[in-house]
């Protein structure tokens, strides 16, 4: 297969697939060759279905299988149930585990035709920011394999951007699609809570989880949203909210569209390369004709305590499912139940997932309730408020994905909170249930071994009222049309 | 059954120079028969289709707990707490949520359970429980504090099925996930019979509601009082501390265990005088073969259940519309139809009782009772003529094959004296194997009664005329009316039982006095 191809678009692939200028099965084989090439280094994907894939790409080739996606490469986070191969949330605890069914997402995916090539590394559970908490070891930024691609959903987000997969799930509770999206120079949406069934998603925060896309363009992404999103009724938190064409229009600018700028989106902390970014978009979005007001959002600083009492207090529940008893992971020669549990959880789970249970577990504990738990949901109501007053005089609100371009792997892991902070731009967006974007915004320039110049991408994020995709695809695609970052590659794999 | 309707109070004992009162507020657990699961739409092993499923059969990924799985809510579970509810006079919530309770079990998939808390579906009731058998006995009120709906737990089995000896425990998670309502009164419950008498009013309440089959063997319905007395000595009052007593799941063990308890609890009083204080609650389990109460392992510290609102749930609006619609299906409870039954229909209370004990009979006699049948004689048709047929086939009267218009057909026949008692027992025998209306039956098999009066004259004119009842025929001169007894004996062997007696009666008054 050309070259071209894998640089195209993912809708650009699907294209040439249709008028038969290439058959799925030559791509998923020049896929599956890439993988191989490449994936050694970026451990990108945990596991990658050759023969699976190759059965699916016929099936598109002789007719049998069609939709939207027909013969369209995709990967998908290892956090999403699927009836073949393995469903291991990057923890030893899972490593054997084979789920009985698919989830939802996955199975509209396939419905629309598209050939599912793998699974993608994460930190286990979706629990990190830079996939470096995994069972299976890290995966690395193709665009300096010395540093991290962000998390959790960091495999999915390299596989994109080092083109071995066209496109891929992820999943985001505090920012785990959209923090990599940025760190790998990809788009990353995370939708409105609700608006993807979150049936088959191995749950970390159950109020906060949803699945969203990746891919090099918004209009991709805006293709995969159309394909997973719509009501389920095996996932009650699923709203039935009809699903408009993502597609149409979104290469329309929004006439007059109001973006809103937080001045605490504006902090000091940030690297100067994404201030500078964030300046770059606001011009080019005046330079669209759009009107930049300020926006005032309060309770934002409260965000990361808020987001890591609610979701810990949540998985430390969602979590203890693993017990060794039914599936999974289970001690070798447990003495008695207590030491089952025990042994089972302290052997299966890894150090962050357990910090979050104990977390968790503090935070629901009763004497403790009240102080944590339902303050924090308080707290969380407030977020949502200033959101919603802020879109009254807006209609998207502008700001960074993170702080600062991709940090080196090992660089956090000891630090915990230094990790946390990583999410300080993207948690709210979880906490108020609204769909936000992230896509390419230029890069950080950094010098690696020998004095190398070396490009880090760097993301913009678009935040926008609950079940407005549909404009908010449309207003990232300004920003997106504007600046072309969308077909920058990494030379590593280019 | 224990003893009801003591002449004494036994919820009150005079002894040691002290007065003490027992006061019982019930926690019982129904399981709802629902087809499917609380959360998942696996088979629920409370609905007669799946009663006996081999274990662990009746499980889907959501049961099992696997990752990644979610809960949906099983309306008709809602529906059914609500008619409970109503029938228990409770408030309907308009907003009731969900929330997960955390423990460790192994027949705990999730390792939490969903479950209400603080926003409970029914709230504030009261029902009446009549303190004793007696059709206009005195009743108690019972305040119910809630009722709110959760789902079941599997079992932990300890041997294998068999009885095989194991080293090891096993799961049976095909009670995992049943419907459960969880019904909780005030401590007003004052004595053993009543605590009983209001177990029964509940269940014979879900059975008629349909909401359960109520086969306590299968524990469909389980029971926990929680007990203390109340001591009155020297002018001071005293309480103990409040015990409950986990899993009762017959009216014998409930009564039994609330009754033994009330004693223990008296003597540890005296004993210690221990009275009840924060954290005192104690739990209890009840020995079935040495019939004492029996403290359980305790594990306080680890009785944090942590409670939180589920995510993976949405709150339930309840409608004025939907709590309308669920009230349009609340049946006549059993209390009220068995007082009805005696004050207005006339029938004895045992028969009452026996009636509204099956729903589906009850429904049975209701339809035979539409088609004009006299309550009495339908009664009596299906509790004598049905009831024991119905007990050698071993299934319920309305199952035995006969219709209500039969009935109909033979209480007309009873009460035109077409047919006698005898022939009515045998048409009912002919209704439960033929559709043919009961009249053509009793014609097809020769049950109809003779009222021809020619034919009659002859079996009578031979029958006196025989020597050998001279004797007779003499006493019936004399007055002795009884004596046509033996001659109706006689006419009805002649006749082949088909004699209508009381025109024989009649033919041999006028033969004798006339004659």
């Amino acid at each position: 297969m050309k070259t071209e191809l894998f640089q195209s678009t993912l809708i650009g692939l699907r294209d040439a697939i249709a008028a038969r200028a290439v058959s799925a099965t030559e791509v998923t084989r020049a896929y599956l060759d890439r993988i191989e090439r490449h994936d050694g280094l970026l451990h990108a994907y945990h596991e990658v279905y050759r023969q699976r894939a190759l059965e699916r790409a016929a099936a598109v080739d002789d007719g049998r299988v069609c939709g939207v996606l027909a013969g369209v490469p995709v990967a998908i986070k290892d956090n999403l149930c699927t009836e073949w191969g393995y469903t291991t949330c990057s923890s030893r605890i899972l490593e054997n585990y084979r789920s009985p069914y698919t989830a939802t997402a996955v199975e509209r995916l396939e419905r629309a035709g598209a050939v599912i090539l793998g699974k993608t590394n994460l930190d286990e559970f979706a629990m990190g920011s830079s996939t470096e908490n995994c069972a299976f070891g890290p995966t690395r930024n193709p665009w300096d394999p010395q540093r991290v691609p962000g998390g959790s959903s960091g495999g999915s987000a390299a596989a994109v951007a080092a083109d071995v997969c066209a496109g891929a799930l992820g999943s985001d509770t505090g920012g785990s699609i959209r923090q990599p999206a940025a760190l790998c120079g990809v788009v990353g949406l995370k939708p409105t809570y609700g608006r993807v069934s979150r049936f088959g998603l191995v749950a970390f925060a159950s109020s906060l989880d949803q699945i969203g896309p990746f891919a090099h363009t918004v209009a991709d992404a805006a293709l995969l949203l159309q394909v997973i999103s719509g009501p389920d009724p095996r996932d009650s938190t699923c709203a039935d909210v009809p699903v408009p064409d993502y597609l149409r229009g979104v290469d329309e600018p929004v006439r007059g569209v109001r973006i809103g700028i937080a001045k605490q989106y504006l902090s000091d902390a940030n690297d100067p390369a994404v201030a500078a970014a964030a300046e770059r978009a606001v011009e080019v979005f005046r330079g669209a004709g759009a009107k930049v007001v300020e926006v005032d959002l309060p309770h934002t600083e409260y965000g990361i305590p808020t987001y890591y009492i609610v979701a810990t207090a949540e998985a430390s529940s969602n979590l203890a499912r693993y017990d060794g008893v039914r599936y999974g992971y289970r001690a070798p020669q447990a003495e008695d139940l207590e030491d089952l549990y025990s042994s089972s959880r302290a052997e299966g789970f890894g150090d962050e997932v357990k910090r979050r249970i104990m977390l968790g577990t503090y935070a629901l504990s009763s004497g403790y309730y009240d102080a944590y738990y339902v303050r924090a949901l308080k707290v969380r109501r407030l977020i949502k408020r200033d959101f919603d007053a802020a879109f009254e005089k807006c209609d998207a609100i502008l700001c960074p994905t993170t702080t600062g371009p991709a940090f080196r792997l090992g660089e956090k892991t000891d630090d915990p909170l230094a990790m946390y902070l990583n999410d300080v731009y993207t948690v709210n967006a979880n906490l108020a249930g609204i769909p936000a974007i992230s896509v390419p915004a230029g890069f950080a320039e950094t010098s690696g071994p020998g004095g190398r110049k070396i490009r880090l991408p760097l993301g913009m994020q678009l935040l926008g009222p609950v079940f407005k995709e549909e404009a908010l695809l449309r207003i990232a695609r300004m920003c997106e049309a504007a600046v072309e970052w969308s077909s920058a590659r990494p030379e590593l794999v280019a | 059954m224990p003893p009801t309707a003591a002449p004494v109070a036994t919820g009150e004992i005079q002894t040691h120079g002290l007065k003490a009162r027992l006061m019982v507020g019930m926690e019982v657990h129904v399981e709802l028969a629902t087809r499917s699961k609380m959360f998942s739409p696996a088979p629920n092993v409370a609905h007669p289709d799946f009663h006996d499923a081999e274990p662990n059969t009746l499980c889907d990924p959501i049961v099992l707990g696997m990752p990644g799985v979610l809960p949906v809510i099983n309306k008709q579970a809602v529906e059914m707490a609500m008619l409970v509810g109503l029938a228990l006079g409770c408030r309907i919530a308009r907003m009731t949520k969900w929330d997960r309770k955390s423990y460790y079990y192994p027949d705990l998939p999730k390792n939490y359970q969903i479950s209400q808390y603080d926003q409970p579906l029914c709230v504030d009731g009261a029902v009446e429980v009549p303190v004793t058998d007696e059709p206009d006995a005195p009743t108690h009120t019972v305040r119910i504090i809630r009722a709110h709906l959760e789902e079941d737990a599997g079992k932990l089995l300890h041997e294998a099925p068999g009885g095989t000896k194991i080293d090891h425990s096993i799961v049976d998670l095909n009670r995992a996930g049943t419907p459960l309502l969880e019904i909780v009164t005030h401590p007003d419950l004052d004595s053993p019979e009543l605590v009983v008498s209001f177990a029964q009013l509940l269940r014979n309440t879900c059975r008629a509601l349909g909401v359960s089959e109520g086969v306590m063997q299968r524990g469909h319905m389980r029971f926990e009082p929680n007990i203390n007395v109340v001591i009155e000595k020297d002018g001071r009052t005293y309480k103990t501390p409040i015990v409950e007593i986990k899993n009762l799941n017959s009216f014998k063990a409930l009564y039994a265990a609330v009754k033994f308890e009330f004693q223990r609890q008296i003597d540890e009083w005296l004993e210690t005088g221990r009275v009840m204080g924060a954290g005192m609650k104690a739990t209890r389990g009840w020995d079935d073969i040495d019939q004492v109460t029996v403290p359980q392992r305790q594990k306080e510290d680890a009785h944090d259940y942590r409670y939180f609102p589920d995510p993976d749930l949405v709150p339930v609006v309840v409608s004025d519309e939907w709590i309308a619609s669920v009230k349009a299906h609340l049946p006549e409870l059993p209390l009220q139809r068995q007082r009805r039954y005696v004050s207005e229909l006339g029938l004895g209370v045992k028969d009452a009782r026996a009636l509204i004990e099956e729903r589906e009979v009850c429904q049975f006699y209701e339809r035979v009772l539409a088609l004009g049948v006299d309550p009495r004689r339908a009664a009596a048709m299906l509790l004598n003529n049905g009831a024991k047929r119905a007990n050698e086939r071993g299934c319920l009267v309305s199952q035995l094959g006969i219709t209500p218009p039969q009935i109909k057909g033979i209480v007309d026949l009873l009460q035109a004296d077409k047919i006698g008692s005898t022939a009515a027992d045998e048409l009912f025998g002919l209704c439960c194997e033929s559709p043919e209306p009961a009249e053509a039956l009793a014609q097809k098999h020769g049950l109809l009664q003779v009222s021809d009066t020619a034919a009659l004259e002859g079996y009578v004119d031979q029958v006196l005329a025989n020597p050998k009842n001279a004797k007779i025929v003499e006493d019936l001169r004399g007055g002795k009316d009884k004596a046509i007894g033996a001659l109706m004996g006689q006419i009805m062997k002649l006749s082949k039982g088909q004699a209508n007696p009381k025109l024989v009666t009649e033919l041999i008054k006028s033969r004798i006095t006339g004659g």
